[in-house]
């Protein structure tokens, strides 16, 4: 059985994939952690998950071009001046 | 090469790292297999020569810290060996592979340690080579393995500070102490020079093509003399090649090493290969029924 590793380094930072290791059971597993990923204080707290119950999910298309909901999806520069001429608060 | 092929090899040229489910070539998966795994074996192997001196160090606390690496070295291979796994060959085979001379391990492994001076030598310059290595597979192509180098060289750097100190003891001991480090770095520093390779330019390397190695052969070896010999030479010791200098244009130069030996000692023909094998040859057998119990979907 293959177990997946997530690691934080330090409190409140995020959990990253450290690895991976074999282990026939949880109590073998929170062992292995341990001394795999731990031992030298590296970690401030592990997640170990059997690898069958991850799902990874890794295809986003994006059919409709749907930029109007992210920052990229504005550009602002040319209305911006524009606006500012009017005002007269453009710079020399 | 196909379309989809080149392309690939563009795109990791170009900089992009793989990761485990995408497509690739079956060359860039070959490859990545046979240098991973002798990777891994390199890291169980190394732990011989080592394992031989726990009983010998000199102190309780060269004992612990000699402990100490070997543990972290046969964690790197469980690790790596997972690397290799996920690419499509199993640790069985690649244990079962080691064992009947099938794959390689490293050079510096296939030679035999004659004394306390060896295990510090071995601890700072073989671990100072093979950082210089390591690092530069931080930038591999492949993406898992890049992240298991991260961890790996992170505690090689305690291996060589402990092997450091080890020397430091040494050289600053009896004149007996001394001349047991001289005569190993004697002794090692041939196939130390052969660590990093023949000196294949970087773009007929395979290995740098793919972008699995960040680094020409050269470039690594020209690295380790521009950090390791001006701390060899300060502690008054005797580098056991007359032709070594630092050119004007601050390329190092030597004797050219015997690239035939090293070709015969990575084949098996080492010194030490042979008792090395047969020492795994019965732990493997040993240690079957405990794989067995653990990992009873292996069995």
């Amino acid at each position: 059985m293959i177990w997946e590793v997530f690691r934080q380094e330090r409190k409140g930072q995020p959990f990253v994939h450290g690895g991976s290791f074999h282990a026939p059971d949880k109590a073998f597993a929170d062992a292995y952690a341990r001394e795999f990923y731990a031992r030298r204080q590296e970690s401030v707290a592990l997640w170990i998950v059997p690898r069958e119950e991850i799902t990874e999910i890794g295809e986003f298309p994006d059919e409709f071009d749907l930029k109007y909901r992210r920052v990229d999806g504005y550009s602002i520069k040319a209305r911006l001046k524009e606006a500012r001429e009017r005002a007269g608060t453009a710079a020399p | 090469m196909d379309a989809r092929t080149q392309e690939f090899l563009e795109e990791v040229q170009a900089g992009r790292q793989v990761e485990t489910g995408d497509w690739m070539p079956d060359e860039y998966r070959k490859r990545l297999i046979k240098f991973i795994e002798m990777h891994g074996n390199s890291e169980l192997m190394g732990v011989l020569p080592e394992r031989d001196w726990i009983l010998r160090a000199p102190t309780l606390q060269r004992k612990l810290a000699l402990t100490a690496k070997i543990q972290d070295e046969v964690g790197h291979c469980q690790l790596i060996y997972r690397v290799v796994e996920d690419l499509g060959k199993p640790r069985a085979q690649c244990l079962d592979d080691l064992i009947s001379g099938k794959s390689k391990f490293h050079n510096v492994f296939h030679y035999p340690t004659k004394s306390w001076g060896d295990v510090g030598v071995i601890a700072w310059l073989v671990d100072a080579a093979a950082i210089i290595s390591q690092k530069a597979l931080l930038k591999c192509s492949y993406a898992p393995y890049a992240r298991v180098m991260k961890k790996v060289c992170w505690e090689e750097s305690f291996h060589i500070l402990h092997g450091r100190d080890t020397v430091l003891a040494m050289v600053t001991g009896t004149p007996a102490q001394f001349e047991l480090v001289q005569e190993a770095l004697d002794r090692w520093w041939p196939p130390l020079m052969h660590f990093h390779g023949n000196p294949i330019p970087a773009e007929e390397d395979p290995m740098f093509v793919w972008r699995i190695k960040s680094q020409a052969n050269e470039d690594a070896r020209q690295q380790f003399l521009e950090g390791y010999v001006p701390q060899i030479l300060e502690l008054g010791l005797t580098i056991p090649d007359p032709k070594l200098r630092r050119g004007d244009d601050g390329v190092w130069e030597y004797t050219e090493p015997d690239w035939d030996e090293l070709m015969a000692v990575v084949t098996g023909h080492g010194p030490a290969s042979q008792e090395r094998l047969d020492f795994r040859r019965v732990s493997r057998a040993e240690v079957d029924w405990v794989s067995k119990v653990m990992l009873p979907e292996a069995a």
